[in-house]
This record gives structure tokens, sequence and C-alpha cells, in this order.
């Protein structure tokens, strides 16, 4: 065992139950797993196979029934609401499979949005990291558009564009090819793998596809709750390859 | 955040549908309106009726034979015969604070001057009469205390009965007019002054001598009224108060016997005007106030829809960062701007339809600032109490849900 840093996520024994009346589902039941920073990990299975309730216990949008989860050696398994949201705020960027942007509001201030939350960041310097979270997803030239004026493909690229924003510690991407065509999943793809590369950015990927799970470094395949394999990507796809050799497009 | 932040971002989801903002407001805008106008309507009122009072004479102090409430039979004032010219004579003789007083004797009669004829009060009264109501006449002068002494045949016009009679702006003093076929000689005519605080026309009727009245019209002994000014204004209640004393001894009431006779100030008289255009004025108000809560009521709904329509942009909001409070605040904001800008419109609004009233209806209004910030506070309460359930509820979603809401 080599001195490695300190895992960026932690889980021990995690364990998820949910109570619909009288019938109790089981959505967790242990889950123990340590991710380094600067992985790209793929979380797939089939649904209900308990990986939609492993991100929102990571994302901190939920608190695991037992179990403890270290977010960057911080337990934030037992944190109140408010503390919660300040770490959503600070430490995850969340990318949906719906974008979820607001509507007749530009690119930029989409962008912007997460950092309204965070007390002191000031219009100008708002302005300015907004820039250039759009700048490393390749919509430098888009700021002032609003997202019905935006293809799926660039209107995904915000999305991205608002998660890095504030310097999280990791992003969770919930499905984020779901509402896209094959090409531009694999220039979603490229983007994520160009941050993960480039900017050594921590990302988890949520998907039941597997030809996506395959562009990660590392897969973890969530069956009936438990992890049932976690593999590195024996084939990993370069997404930058495929774009290049597939034909030129004008894009929509 | 700060409150800069939260109200721009208020009112940049406000101005993402104008169209519903609008019609949202309109309610508000009709509400806060209809409170101001009525309140205006009020104070206008109010303000005249205080005018009317002032223009009827300082001081004033009325005496009537009779009183409402007399035995079991009720009479209306001046119908009984319980004062006499004695009676005003102990009164300008006996009490201190009294400056100026006038017997009055009351009649009707049918006036006829030349081809024209006119039926109308006639008043019969004292020289001080002019003095007390700070009356000037218009043509000629009063008539004198010669003319009471001999019970004269002279006559002083009221502005109404002058220009029925001889038109307008004409002197007609020293014409002759035919009082039951008697004829009287035309001494002077009184300026215009409009309504009395009770409400009669104070232009329409012919001051005579209130000798020539009893001796040559109608021949009562008795006397119908008694009109006093007090020496100064704080002299009226107590000046008053020695009146009822001295007309009970005279009239020989024992104690606990109901008085024979009103003495009445022109405060007391006010007073009951303003009672009725307060109640009427409450009325009023309510109802405005009514369609104030429908305003309200009307924002509260559209909050609603609006935060059901917007599940997916709060549980975004949640997601990054967003605190409960956080969204909370923002709906708030959002029902408050637009009871406060709706409000605002209403104020601006009211003040319009106000001065329209004045101007093509000729009521008087006045809009205060008393009820223009009233309207204002009563605009954001509004906001901040329909406002409060949606943004709570808003606040109480499971991000997670939210997130996934269709």
């Amino acid at each position: 065992m080599h001195v490695s840093t300190m895992p960026v996520i932690a889980t021990q024994d995690l364990v998820k139950t949910y109570h619909l009346g009288e019938v109790q589902v089981r959505a967790l039941r242990g889950v123990t797993v340590s991710l380094d920073p600067g992985e790209f990990v793929a979380v797939t299975g089939p649904s209900g196979s308990g990986k939609s309730t492993f991100m929102h216990i990571l994302g901190c949008l939920d608190r695991p029934t037992s179990g403890k989860y270290f977010l960057e050696g911080r337990d934030v398994s037992r944190l109140s609401k408010d503390e919660l949201a300040a770490i959503r705020n600070r430490k995850i960027g969340f990318v949906f499979q719906g974008f979820n942007l607001l509507p007749r509001t530009t690119a930029l201030e989409n962008v912007e949005l997460p950092m309204l939350y965070n007390g002191g960041v000031r219009t100008a310097e708002r302005h300015k990291r907004a820039r250039a979270a759009l700048e490393a997803v390749g919509l430098a030239d888009r700021t002032a558009h609003y997202p019905n004026q935006l293809s799926g493909g660039q209107q995904q690229r915000v999305a991205i564009a608002r998660a890095l924003v504030s310097s999280p510690s990791i992003i969770l991407a919930d499905e984020p090819t779901g509402n896209l065509d094959s090409r531009t999943s694999v220039e979603v793809m490229d983007i994520f793998q160009m941050l993960n590369i480039e900017h050594s950015l921590t990302v988890i990927l949520i998907t039941h596809e597997h030809d996506i799970a395959e562009y990660a470094t590392r897969i973890i395949t969530f069956r009936d709750g438990r992890i049932v394999q976690d593999r590195p990507a024996d084939s990993r796809r370069i997404a930058k390859r495929e774009l290049a050799a597939m034909p030129v497009e004008e894009s929509v | 955040m700060s409150v800069f932040m939260i109200f721009r971002i208020a009112f940049k989801s406000l101005g993402r549908n104008k169209l519903r903002t609008a019609l949202t407001m309109l309610g508000m805008i009709i509400g806060v309106a209809a409170v101001i106008t009525v309140v205006a309507l009020g104070q206008g009122a109010q303000e005249s009726i205080e005018t009317q009072i002032r223009a009827a004479g300082t001081n004033l102090i009325t005496v009537n034979a009779g009183n409402f409430n007399m035995g079991g039979v009720r009479q209306g004032q001046g119908a009984s015969n319980t004062l006499t010219v004695e009676d005003s004579r102990a009164i300008r003789h006996e009490i201190l604070g009294v400056q100026f007083l006038a017997p009055g004797v009351n009649t009707r009669a049918q006036v006829i001057a030349g081809n024209q004829n006119w039926q109308t009060r006639i008043q019969g009264t004292d020289v001080d009469l002019p003095l007390i109501r700070a009356w000037p006449a218009k043509y000629g002068g009063f008539f004198t205390p010669q003319d009471v002494s001999s019970a004269a045949k002279v006559a002083v016009l009221g502005g109404v009965v002058t220009e029925t009679l001889f038109g307008e702006e004409v002197d007609p003093v020293g014409q002759i007019i035919r009082i039951r076929n008697q004829p009287f000689k035309v001494v002077g005519v009184m300026t215009k002054k409009g309504q009395a605080a009770m409400g009669e026309d104070q232009d329409d009727a012919i001051f005579v001598p209130y000798t020539t009245v009893q001796k040559k019209l109608s021949g009562q002994q008795h006397i119908n009224n008694i009109t006093i000014s007090a020496q100064s204004a704080n002299q009226v209640g107590n000046t008053a108060d020695q009146i009822a004393m001295l007309l009970r001894s005279r009239h020989n009431l024992l104690p606990g016997d109901t008085d024979d006779f009103m003495v009445r100030t022109l405060e007391e008289m006010a007073s009951v005007r303003s009672e009725a255009t307060k109640t009427m004025r409450a009325l009023l108000a309510s109802i405005a106030g009514v369609s104030l809560v429908v305003g309200g009521i009307g924002i509260m709904n559209i909050m609603l829809v609006s935060v059901t329509e917007r599940t997916r942009e709060i549980g975004l909001r949640l997601a990054i960062g967003a605190r409960g409070s956080d969204v909370l605040l923002q709906f708030l904001v959002e029902a408050v701007a637009l009871s406060l800008v709706g409000g605002a419109f209403g104020i601006g609004l009211g003040f319009g339809v106000s001065n329209g009233l004045t101007r093509v209806l000729e009521w008087p209004t006045f809009v205060s600032p008393d009820a223009v910030a009233v309207a204002f506070g009563v605009a954001a309460a509004t906001g901040v109490f329909f406002g409060f359930y949606p943004a709570r509820k808003a606040s109480g979603l499971d991000p997670i849900e939210a997130l996934r809401y269709e």
C-alpha cells in the first residue's frame, strides 16, 4: 500500500431504507467505496439498482439511514439541511439529464446562479468566473444566448459550465446524455474527458448505458442496492478520437 | 444573498411573464385605488362640512322651543310655544358671555313681486343676525332697531329669492313686494351663503323684524328660536350651560323635568353630521377593503400556480446550494413586489379617480398623505400575508422530488 492522497469520497457501509407505508424499500444495503481525486468513475446498473439513491447521497441531496460518508475527509452524513446546502454549493457540481437551465435567462446568468447563493462573490468576479467556465466548455461566443436559442448539446454544455463555476470537488452527472443524440453525446463526453484530464476534475457519471460508461476510467456496477462489480475500464473510449473519425456535420 | 440580489431575481422572474404579472397586479391596483378614492371622498365630505360650519357663523349657540323628547309627544324643534321674547331679553341681560342675540319667529308665505311669485321662508329676526352669522349685505343693508320697535314692513331678501323675483344681478332695493298681500319695502339683499349645516338653503329666505311677523303676519306671541353668539370660542360651552339653567328657572322646571327647549352649539350639530358621514365612510372603506383582500387572494393564487410551475427551478436552486430560507425569501419578495408595484399604481389611479370625481361631478375629495401611507402599508402587508403560504410551500420542497417533477 503506497502513500496516496486522501480520497475525495469515502463511504462506509451506506444503508438507505425508504418506508413507503407498510413496505420497506432497501435502496442501499451497505455500500463501501473510495474514490480518489482525478478519477472518472461511471456508476451503472439497471433501474432500481440503487445507483440513483447512491448519487443523491453523494450529492448531499439526501442522508443515509446508516453508515458514513466522508467528502474530502469530512463526515457529511449527519449534517443539517442548511449545512448540506452549503456543501452542495461549494463542493458539488450537478449535471442533469434535463439540463435544468432557467428559461428566459442568458447562458451567462445561468452559469452565475450557484455564486448567487455563495455570499461573498462580487458581481465583477461572478461575471469573470462564469465567462471562464463557458470558455472551458467552448461556449465563449454564446454567453448572451437564451436556452431556447441553443441546441441540446450546447444547453448541456452550459449546464456543465454551471457545475464547474464554483470549482467543486466533484462533478456529479446524472444521465447527462439521456436527452441527446449519439453525436452530441460524444461531444458532451469529450467535454467531461477534457475537464477530467486537463483540469484533473473528479467526475462521477451515473448512466445505464454501457457504451457511455466506457468513457470513464473506472466502472462501478450496482445491483439490488449493492456494488456487484468495481473494475477499471479495460477498453476506454476516447471521445476526441471518435469525434475526429466522425463525418463532419453542421452542428445543429 | 444580498437584499438587492433577491429583489433583482424577483423582478426578473416577474418580468418573464409580463401579462400574468400585470393581471395579478390589477387586483391590487383596483383594491388600493378603491381605498384611496373612498377615503378621499370621505375626507372631502368632512372638509366641506367643516367649511359649511365655519360659514354658519362663529361661536354660535341656538335655542329652540320645545324638545324632541318632551313628554310622550314628540314634536319638531321650534314647534312649541315655550319660548318668549322675555326669555331672550333675560338671556341678553343676565348672561355675561353673550355677545349678540336675535330672537327668531318663522313662518312660510307666498311672496309676490310684479308678475313673479315665490313660496319661501319668512324669517323674523333681530338686527344682530348679520353680526352673529358674519353675513354681509350685497345691496342696501339690514333693517334697523327702529324698524324692529315699530314692527315696520321692511324686508331683506336672500339671494335665491332676489333672483327668482327680480332676476340675477338686479338691485331691488326700494322695490315693493307683497307678503300675504301686505306691501313690504325691500331694504337690502344678503350675499349668497349656500347650504347650512343642517341642509336647508340659507339663501331661500326673507328676513323681516321679528316684531313684524308677530304683529302683522302670523299673530303669534311666542318665538320659535333664539340665535346667540358667545363672546369667544372657549366660552361657548359654558354660556350654553348658563342659558339652559336660566331658562329652566324661568320656566319653573323642577329637577328631573325634561327641558322644554333645546340649547345646541354648532359643534354639536357638526358632530351629528360628522357621525353620519363617518358611518358612511367606514362602510365604503370596508367595501374597498374587501377588494384589497380579493386582490391579495389573486396574488396568492398566482404564486401557488407559479410555485407548481417552477418546481424544477426550485429543485435546481436547492441542488446548487440555495437554502430553504433563500427560496422562501425569493417567493415572498416576488409576492411583495407584486403587491407593492400594484399598490403604487393603485395610489396613482386613486389620485386620478379622485381628481376626476372632483372635476366632473364636483364632489369634494381630499387625498391625505396618511391614506396613501396606510394604503401602501396595507398593500405590503397583503403581499407578505398572502405570499407566505406559497413561499413556504416552495421552500419545503424536497430537492430530489422537485428535480424529477415533470
